[in-house]
């Protein structure tokens, strides 16, 4: 794969692999027992992750924060919900359909999927539509391998995922006044899609993507806002028409279909010139910083827009 | 004026005399609470976020128990006006602790930022109207102030009942979904609004038809 010329972070900004999954050691070792000749490199590897192209310049995120900070309302609107509520799921067995305008249909098993992906780390800015944001180191697959196997027809032009409806294990799904309309569906137009950057992840930190971040499989396109990684995919569809996409019908004033991170086209009741620092931490966290058009990713992707009306296609 | 059904009597929780400045005190521990956990990297990833919106929440906790104290007394008979004045002033403190949040921490004092927010985002605008609206209530919420607007000041005071409009739609702006806290409180306080309407509306044809 070609490697971009995107700005590594300075090593010194990282926390080194080997430190904090030695002190991630230390703490199983308190729980389970040492076992003996169990290295961190036999943790490191429980993805079978490497080091992928795209990096973003900045100090990770906790995986604290990471984990206990999101935005998932199939298990509630508050932010604390989906880790404290996102116990019953089970991610496994678990299947992904992929379907629709494509020469060779297939509905993978997860494992299965996994197996066959060569997954790497990217470490991805994440930018949410509700002005804050952080960096996370993902492990994945580019989606385009995965559509690449299924090969779009012709007249593929979108790609639009669902996401799962199980109310008994979703407490945000029993309805009531916060809900929105299940399944969560999500879209992308077809080169979007097949951009390098357009990630499917299955873990986080070099392990396996816990149930409040989407598991067992998620979408991350970092230069789009975060509602656009749908979470829990269980259907890829290929297909011509633009797909509808959740908080667009929800709001179609506030929430695009591109959705594309830029500073100067602000949401109606806040301005996205800024961004708040998730995890910070210090006298009231790290304060505000700010946005980068395309969240920073614009000289790889700002060619897919060409001269369309960014205003207008917010 | 609403007819009284009670026995309008006022019961005081504390003995002493220097009660409500006890209970002002009381009244202000939550946000107390929350700036020492801010302060010391203990309120969670989003700290200012987090401070922002709970003493948004608390200014109108204190605000829709401002207004309830009347219909209280008149369904109950229990009368808590003698603390009517201190839950209102708390409400116009949180109000401001919660607009001084929003100028010196979230927008750390970007003033074309936040002239850019008040000017077009209705959002804001009707945020800061109504805490614009608190500002002369808040000032005149003592007794000098009482004895010389006379019955202007019962006028001056009706203002409230806008602000609970527009905290209403305010709060319900703040959440990306309509949801069970934004709906109830704002439910309740258009209850208020709708309770005060309704008893002006009575008295009027109570006097016509006298």
């Amino acid at each position: 794969m070609a490697r971009w010329s995107y700005p590594r972070p300075s090593s010194s900004e990282i926390t080194p692999r080997g430190v904090w999954l030695s002190r991630r050691r230390l703490l199983a070792g308190a729980t389970l027992g040492m076992a003996v000749g169990t290295g961190p490199r036999a943790l490191a590897e429980a993805l079978h992750t490497r080091p992928g192209p795209f990096q973003a310049a900045e100090k990770p995120t906790p995986l604290e924060d990471v984990t206990h900070y999101n935005n998932f309302y199939e298990f509630g609107l508050d932010k604390t919900d989906p880790s404290t509520r996102s116990g019953r799921f089970h991610a496994r067995p678990w299947t992904v359909s992929v379907e629709g305008l494509v020469a060779h249909p297939r509905v993978w098993d997860i494992d299965a999927l996994i197996a066959a992906m060569p997954i790497e780390e990217r470490l991805y800015r994440m930018r949410c539509v509700e002005a804050w944001s952080m960096v996370i180191p993902w492990d994945g697959f580019p989606l385009a391998s995965l559509l690449a196997l299924a090969e779009p027809l012709g007249n593929a032009r979108y790609v639009a995922f669902e996401s799962v409806v199980r109310p008994a294990e979703m407490p945000g799904q029993t309805g009531g006044l916060d809900s929105l309309a299940w399944p969560y569906v999500e879209g992308l137009r077809l080169d979007e899609a097949m951009h390098p950057l357009t990630l499917l992840a299955v873990g986080l930190y070099g392990e396996t993507l816990p149930n409040q971040n989407g598991a067992p499989v998620r979408l991350v396109v970092p230069w789009k806002y975060g509602f656009k990684g749908i979470k829990s995919i269980t259907r890829i569809r290929l297909v011509e028409q633009m797909p509808p996409t959740t908080w667009n019908q929800m709001n179609a004033a506030e929430y695009g279909f591109f959705a594309n991170v830029n500073p100067d086209v602000d949401h109606p009741r806040w301005s996205q010139a800024s961004e708040r620092v998730i995890g910070a931490g210090g006298f009231f966290g790290g304060g505000r910083r700010k946005t980068l058009m395309f969240n920073g990713y614009g000289a790889q992707v700002a060619g897919l827009y060409g001269t369309m009306n960014l205003r207008r296609f917010y | 004026m609403p007819r009284l059904t009670g026995a309008g009597r006022t019961r005081t929780l504390l003995p002493w005399r220097g009660e409500t400045m006890v209970l002002m005190a009381v009244g202000l521990l939550p946000a107390a609470l929350y700036f020492w956990y801010g302060a010391h990297d203990r309120l969670g990833p989003d700290p200012v976020n987090v401070f922002e919106r709970w003493l948004g929440l608390w200014a109108v906790r204190f605000l829709l128990a401002a207004l309830l104290v009347t219909p209280l007394r008149v369904v109950s008979g229990i009368s808590l006006l003698r603390y009517r004045r201190m839950l209102g002033l708390l409400a116009f403190w949180y109000a401001l602790m919660h607009v001084s949040v929003y100028v010196a921490l979230d927008q750390q004092g970007n003033l074309a930022v936040l002239w850019h927010d008040i000017t077009r985002r209705p959002f804001l605008m009707l945020g800061f109207a109504a805490f614009l609206l608190l500002l002369p209530l808040a000032l005149t919420s003592n007794n000098w102030s009482i004895r010389r607007l006379g019955r202007r000041w019962g006028r001056l005071h009706r203002l409230v009942y806008g602000v609970a409009v527009l905290v209403a739609v305010h709060f319900l702006l703040a959440f990306k979904t309509y949801n069970a806290t934004s709906v109830s409180y704002a439910a309740a306080l258009m209850a208020m609004v709708l309770w005060r309407g309704v008893s002006l509306v009575r008295a009027r044809i109570g006097r016509a038809g006298a």
